[in-house]
């Protein structure tokens, strides 16, 4: 059994290595900032050799509650700080630390010769402590600092390369659009206080997680001390923090822009861990939602509308992190609406392959990047023959984003897909329905842009680089954003610091799939089951009920369905990229005789495409869905902004600068006061 | 007056005594660049005299003769006047605190005093004694003769830069400062002319007597009191009568400024809860939701206009505003209506807590990021956020200090001011103030819009000149002091915590 100071070692670790380069490396030893890289790395290997630790002893079922420590007292209400150790939050820091560790190890090849490699080294690790502290938090307070801790490091490492106007203005929009959702969760904190006394009345702790837990439970000694509307606004609450941190519909906004931060920050902070904090939060508070039908349905609604909504988005975007990140919003979508509809394992499950798959493909763009320069598929192609094996782990790892049997995105979508079909009983038949049906359309558009992405990126002829987007971009000359500059072009396979970690993480994608085990009795060892029995047995044990844990049979219908609906989606993708461009080539070889055949066959591709494709699905579909986002979502935000700009400068009208002014202000404020008094009176 | 009444003076008259020091020490001196750092060092009077008062103070309410402590000797003079409690003396701790860093912030930039240096800091001193007595007075005029001991410094202290925008910024300080100690003259009579004294014990007993159907039960006590809100309002940089703020923030000195948004405003925060909880809590329900009002106006007026500043000291003037209102909302949260059919105000201790330890956090970072901007502002000579660009090149720990500084405003943890909102709006939350809680959270997010382009700002590209700002090692140690303040108390806030709480349970409310 793991002692409670290994516990914390895992999270004081990271914090040692951000305080030791930011403090020690990087005002005194600058010139060796590789010091801070190794540190980083060895403090995080330690740590995921003691999450692991962690998580076996979980697994072993030890029993790994530690008493909290008092930390304030205000009013009623006591503060503690403590470790909340249960199945969740052991694979969390598994997943944390894995992931945090490999891209860190990445890193050492992408971000060589950064002049902030140091700062680099101390801004990720201090995400990852952060991060960690999240996940390992027994107090909602102590939760929500680490929560705030987690945006400040985010906004720090989307805005790294800070020298770009692109990159602070896209962190700057992070911080505030996550500011927002942080409003309702810090209300529902709030509420959390006014019900101090009624907790300690019942022996609980307003703060303390699992009492939180205990105090929604209707079966609860002293019947629910939250229920009724007030848990669901609770419940809302709480959702609107994890919707903004999470990029679900409509503060998803900030995600494409964040991809502004060097590519291993994408892959661990956007794509893997953060952004998961939200799906987390809601997990980590599923004992309360589940309490609530209404907030259920929410929550079940938001993420199937945020899964396919943001799919659309990504099958029409040209810059290859911008797709995955909508990719990412739209797998944090799936994720949300499986907890909507109470499929708690499942949620948590696909939270964990996502983690690795999106991870390794964010990496890959990155290692891509690190040949052409760029980040606009337009300008890639071909890349298949120079960077064999970026391209294998890649594909294996776009497979499994669409699910494709037998990869780890496959299993983890099935349960979802399944548990959808079947319906879990606590929220309404129909919410199930247009979950499901949601989900399944977001397969299909899920599967076209991967298989885009990967075929513009690999397949066909190479298209020039960053050269040919300069010269391009010059041409236009009004346009000299200069977001994708990373060194210019050298078609070669990445170094093997940056191959070694992507073949890891391409492993996890094959295999981790398996932990699920949905088909076979205890085979490799692993129990039927396992993993949905593992994560519901920590809620079981969290409502004090006996471990009754609804696993999900493997269905060969469901498994079919959603297969045929990828295999539409890879079909269609490779209709429309990749035989046409293999006729285009075909063209340039050809003589006239067969060109008149061939111009129909490309008329055809022509049509299909263009008009199709081009302008009826993306212009009208794609393209409503872009308007929207453009004009009303942006439109939105930016009303907000210039209304309150303006109400800001018409206040600031009055102030004249004339003393006169200033006085006459006061007497009609003593005026106003006194009037106003009389008449509420 | 016996010694004892000496002994009970004594930090005060350290405190002027100080400030008569350094005028001497002027005149003497050959060197004027250790006026920094005789200041420091005179400040150990009055902080040794205030640890040896605490100490000496114990448990007891007072250290005044006469009181519950000291019943059986002779009533002090000073009984009824003064109250020198756990109370009074925490804001000592606070004050002196300020001045000690002002003190050594000021090093570099006193040089643009010209040859007034030693008035400079004589004159802080000054104020800082009218701050720390007003802390302690119990009684109207005394509470008016500190008050105007603090303003009158204060005033010529803005127009110490000896040009335009400062002489404009220190006659409109002076002038509005006139207007409201008019106002809150006239108050005091009327709340004399009905109580029938000046004493704060007396005048809560008399109020609890007047019956009369309107607010506060008496129009004497009505206008009287609203009056002496507004002469308050001024002090406390609150809505509506904010609109000296930007101006004389935009136009004093840089480190005056600090001093004046972070000791002045306590001290008016202490003034306000003294004379309202100890003097009018009988008809707290009255002021308690005009003081809500004026909280929440004060939020969203100081953060709606700091959007579109572009001077940084403007910008902070309308933060300071808003920040008065966050610390309103804890007084206002010190009144709970009660639950018996009779609607009598119940005292609700944790509201004024609150507003303690948020002055304090708010002084910390406050200080951290004015300390700040006059290292740089000495340098650039601009004030224009526009001219902050490149500062993380130019100076990269000053830069993340002063960012630090400006997340602590927005209220992000780790720092102090994280927990005193939280702190706040709990007990607005507890005192049934729900609304105002939630006003204030919303606030909280909006702040950030400004505050954020600050940083946004000083990280951007390369500024035109790429010239290193350095300091001297005073104001180094005074902006670091600051800040570990300002980060100890987000982590460790407890001792603060605690505190606060036995200054309130001072209070004879």
């Amino acid at each position: 059994m793991v002692s409670e100071a290994v516990i914390w070692s895992i999270f004081l670790l990271p914090l040692g290595s951000f305080m030791f380069a930011a403090l020690v490396v990087r005002p005194l030893f600058n010139r060796y900032s590789l010091i801070s890289g190794l540190a980083t790395i060895g403090a995080l290997g330690t740590a995921l050799g003691l999450s692991i630790w962690t998580l076996r002893s979980a697994i072993l079922g030890h029993h790994l509650e530690f008493e909290p420590l008092k930390w304030l007292e205000v009013g009623d209400a006591t503060i503690e700080i403590g470790l909340l150790v249960d199945p969740l939050t052991a694979l969390m820091l598994v997943v944390v630390t894995g992931v945090s560790l490999l891209v860190q190890i990445y890193s050492l090849g992408y971000m060589k010769g950064d002049p902030s490699f140091s700062r680099y080294y101390a801004y990720m690790s201090l995400f990852t402590a952060a991060m960690l502290g999240l996940v390992m938090s027994s107090n909602i307070i102590q939760l929500y600092m680490f929560w705030e801790l987690v945006g400040v490091s985010s906004y720090l490492l989307i805005g790294f390369w800070h020298e770009r106007p692109s990159a602070a203005a896209a962190a700057k929009k992070a911080f505030i659009i996550t500011r927002i959702g942080d409003v309702g969760f810090l209300i529902a904190i709030l509420y959390l206080f006014t019900q101090a006394e009624t907790f300690s009345a019942a022996g609980l702790n307003a703060f303390h997680i699992p009492d939180i837990w205990m105090a929604a439970q209707a079966e609860a000694a002293a019947g629910a001390i939250i229920g009724g509307t007030a848990l669901t606004w609770l419940a809302l609450g709480i959702f609107a923090g994890a919707a903004g941190k999470s990029g679900q519909f409509p503060l998803h906004t900030w995600l494409p822009d964040a991809m502004e931060g060097p590519t291993p920050v994408s892959a661990l902070i956007h794509a893997a861990t953060m952004v998961a904090a939200g799906v987390f939060l809601v997990a980590r508070f599923f004992p309360v939602f589940e309490h609530s039908i209404d907030a259920m349905t929410v929550v079940a609604l938001v993420g199937a509308f945020t899964a396919v909504f943001a799919a659309s988005m990504g099958l029409v975007m040209n810059d290859i992190k911008r797709v995955m990140a909508y990719s990412t919003v739209s797998q944090l979508g799936y994720m949300m609406a499986a907890l909507g509809l109470g499929l708690y394992a499942p949620a948590i499950f696909h939270l964990v392959t996502h983690a690795a798959f999106k991870a390794l493909l964010f990496l890959g763009a990155g290692s891509v990047n690190h040949a052409t320069g760029t980040f606009d598929m337009r300008y890639m192609g071909g890349l298949r023959k120079v960077m064999p094996v970026t391209y294998v782990l890649m594909f294996i790892a776009g497979l499994s984003l669409v699910g494709i049997i037998p990869l780890a995105g496959f299993w983890s979508k099935d349960e979802i897909l399944l548990g959808a079909w079947d319906g879990t009983g606590l929220v309404d038949t129909w919410v199930n329905r247009v979950t499901f049906f949601s989900l399944i359309v977001g397969v299909v558009a899920t599967a076209f842009y991967t298989m885009r992405m990967i075929i513009l990126t690999f397949h066909g002829e190479f298209r020039g680089g960053i050269d040919k987007e300069i010269e391009d971009r010059s041409s236009d000359a009004a346009d000299d954003t200069n977001h994708s500059a990373h060194g210019g072009i050298h078609l070669h396979e990445s170094p093997l610091v940056m191959i070694l970690p992507m073949l890891v993480l391409g492993v996890i994608t094959v295999v981790i799939g398996y932990i699920a085990n949905p088909q076979w009795v205890d085979e490799f060892g692993i129990p039927k089951h396992w993993i949905t029995a593992f994560l519901s047995d920590g809620l079981a044990e969290a409502k004090n009920a006996i471990g009754h844990h609804e696993t999900l049979e493997f269905s060969r219908g469901m498994a079919l369905v959603s297969t045929l609906a990828a295999l539409l989606g890879i079909g269609l993708a490779v209709l429309v990229y990749l035989k046409r461009r293999r006729l285009v080539s075909d063209i340039l070889v050809l003589v006239k005789p067969v060109h008149i055949l061939l111009t129909q066959k490309y008329y055809m591709d022509y049509l299909y495409e263009n008009l199709m494709v081009r302008k009826w699905f993306y212009r009208v579909f794609a393209g409503t869905l872009d308007w929207l986002e453009k004009n009303i979502i942006d439109g939105t935000v930016d009303l907000v902004g210039w209304f309150f700009r303006n109400i800001g400068t018409a206040i600031g009208k009055f102030q004249t600068g004339q003393v006169q002014t200033y006085a006459t202000v006061i007497a009609f404020a003593v005026l106003a006061i006194i009037l106003a008094l009389l008449l509420v009176d | 007056m016996s010694v004892h009444d000496f002994y009970v003076l004594s930090p005060y008259i350290a405190m002027a005594g100080a400030a008569l020091l350094i005028i001497l020490l002027d005149l003497a001196l050959p060197k004027k660049g250790l006026l920094p750092y005789l200041t420091f060092a005179a400040l150990a009077g009055p902080l040794l005299m205030s640890v040896i008062q605490v100490i000496d103070l114990g448990n007891a309410t007072s250290l005044l003769e006469g009181s519950d402590a000291f019943a059986s000797t002779e009533p002090s003079i000073l009984l009824g006047v003064l109250s020198v409690d756990r109370f009074a003396l925490f804001f000592n701790f606070l004050i002196i605190g300020s001045v000690a860093l002002v003190a050594l912030a000021s090093a570099d930039y006193m040089k643009n005093m010209a040859r007034f240096q030693g008035e400079y800091f004589a004159l802080i001193l000054f104020a800082a004694t009218g701050m720390m007595l007003l802390a302690a007075a119990t009684e109207l005029i005394t509470i008016y003769v500190s008050l105007e001991l603090t303003t009158l410094p204060m005033a010529a202290l803005t127009v110490f830069l000896m040009n335009s925008r400062s002489s404009e910024a220190g006659i409109k300080f002076l002038i509005i400062g006139a207007v409201s100690s008019a106002l809150m003259l006239y108050g005091m009579a009327l709340v004399f002319g009905f109580t029938g004294s000046t004493e704060l014990a007396v005048i809560s007993e008399a109020v609890g007597k007047a019956t009369g159907d309107l607010p506060f039960g008496n129009y004497a006590l009505f206008v009287g009191i609203i009056l002496m809100i507004a002469g308050f309002g001024f002090k406390l940089s609150a809505a509506p009568f904010q609109m000296w703020v930007p101006d004389v923030y935009e136009g004093g000195p840089t480190p005056v400024i600090g001093f004046l948004s972070v000791a002045s405003k306590a001290a008016a925060f202490a003034i306000v809860i003294r004379v309202f909880f100890t003097g009018f809590f009988d008809v707290a329900l009255d002021w308690g939701i005009l003081i809500a009002g004026i909280a929440a106006a004060s939020m969203v007026i100081g953060n709606l206009v700091a959007i579109s500043q572009s001077n940084i000291r403007r910008l902070f003037g309308y933060s300071t505003i808003s920040h008065a209102g966050y610390i309103l909302v804890g007084v206002a949260a010190g009144v709970k209506s009660g639950e018996s059919i009779f609607k009598v105000p119940e005292f609700a201790p944790i509201g004024l807590d609150s507003v303690l330890f948020y002055l304090v956090a708010y002084a910390a970072a406050n200080l951290t990021a004015f300390f700040a901007i006059t290292i740089i502002s000495s340098k650039i000579k601009s004030d224009q956020i526009s001219d902050y660009t490149g500062l993380s090149a130019r100076n990269p720990v000053l830069a993340i200090l002063l960012a630090l500084s400006l997340l602590a405003l927005i209220g992000v943890p780790p720092t102090g001011i994280f927990i005193a909102k939280l702190y706040v709006f709990t007990a607005a939350v507890d005192s049934g103030l729900v609304w105002l809680a939630i006003l204030g959270v919303i606030n909280s997010a909006v702040s950030a819009y400004y505050y954020v382009r600050i940083i946004r700002v000083m990280f951007i590209q390369p500024s035109r000149d790429g010239e290193k700002i350095t300091a001297s090692p005073a104001p180094w140690l005074a902006l670091w002091v600051a800040g570990s303040a300002m980060v100890f108390m987000g982590i460790a806030p407890g001792f603060v915590m605690e505190a606060a709480q036995s200054a309130v349970e001072a209070l004879p409310v």
